[in-house]
């Protein structure tokens, strides 16, 4: 599985949202509903997911799907 | 006489629970008492490892299930991967008692920066780190109980334990906000404040001391572990779903 693919599954799985709505430009908290407890839950199943640690300053500048793809990738050392 | 419906829903069975300083005092009385409602009981102890499996025997002798766990609850890095290990281990965990303590007591004018710090770490700090262990957990599970003990002189103050009742009102501060943070995922915290309660933390008193406080308490006796077990039980059971961020006095009407 791609990262994008899990990334996205795990979106699925935590934000209870549709695969279609989980386009790369759509942002967590206007166009798929989240809270602030969703996204502290959505970035800890990522943590454990992935095994990259994410600090709260790093999570400030996640805020569509595109943007944690990205994030994760750099994480682990792959070129977006 | 209560209905069987109302006893039924105290039952606890297939829940798994942690009980902090479950060796002795009221949290021994606790882990008994919530074992005995058919949860797993984890007895988390310090350092008296003899008395945590007394609590254990006495555990069995109520027809329940648990397992002592070693760690300090002030150290956050020990604290930390037990309570983790533990949650692996069962998978989940359904209540989380943060009830080790510990006082020492002086006059705030001589009082020991050590003996600030010490009181500060295990009973705040540590409260914090057994929140922290356990809460993406039970947010994933969408349900939890926690419950973490105070005490009265959080609310009433007291000469001599300005450390310990500091601890134990920052205790009731964390107690409100985790239960705000936590409400959205059907997780409910909430604080008991026991009174004077029999226990080797109270048998320092003389008796010229005790009859003092007795003097104070309207229901003129001091609580037992029990008193404060009981109201524990109720928290943790189906019987409190809609109790969040509150602060239950077991203190015979010392404070109102």
């Amino acid at each position: 599985m791609s990262i994008e693919e899990k990334v996205i599954e795990i979106i699925v799985e935590q934000l209870d949202v549709t695969r279609e709505e989980c386009v790369p430009e759509a942002s967590f908290i206007e166009d798929l509903g989240a809270d602030s407890l969703d996204l502290v839950e959505l970035i800890m199943a990522m943590e454990e997911n992935f095994g990259v640690e994410i600090a709260d300053e790093e999570l400030q500048k996640i805020r569509t799907i595109q943007d944690a793809i990205n994030f994760i990738k750099k994480k682990k050392g792959l070129a977006s | 006489m209560p209905s069987r419906e109302r006893v039924e829903k105290m039952n606890l069975k297939g829940k798994v629970a942690l009980i902090t300083g479950g060796s002795r005092g009221i949290g021994r009385a606790v882990s008994i008492r919530l074992a005995g409602e058919g949860a797993f009981v984890f007895v988390n102890y310090a350092r008296n490892e003899e008395a945590a499996r007394e609590t254990l025997r006495l555990i069995g002798e109520a027809g329940g299930e648990g397992q002592i766990v070693r760690f300090d609850v002030a150290d956050t890095k020990a604290a930390t991967e037990a309570i983790a290990g533990l949650i692996r281990e069962k998978g989940r965990i359904d209540i989380l008692v943060n009830n080790a303590g510990e006082s020492r007591d002086g006059l705030l004018v001589r009082m020991k920066e050590q003996d600030w710090d010490r009181v500060i770490d295990t009973n705040l700090k540590g409260t914090f780190n057994g929140c922290r262990a356990v809460s993406y957990a039970m947010m994933k599970q969408r349900s939890g109980r926690i419950i973490n003990v105070s005490s009265v002189v959080a609310q009433s103050g007291n000469a001599g334990q300005a450390n310990y009742s500091a601890s134990k009102a920052g205790i009731i501060g964390l107690t409100k906000s985790l239960a705000r943070e936590l409400a959205p995922r059907g997780i409910c915290v909430n604080a008991v404040a026991p009174g004077l309660i029999t226990t080797d933390m109270t048998s320092a008193m003389t008796e010229e001391q005790r009859e003092k406080v007795l003097e104070e308490i309207p229901l003129s006796r001091l609580g037992t572990p029990d008193d404060v077990a009981g109201v524990v039980l109720f928290l943790a059971s189906d019987e409190a779903g809609y109790i969040t961020g509150q602060v239950i006095g077991v203190n015979g009407g010392l404070y109102m």
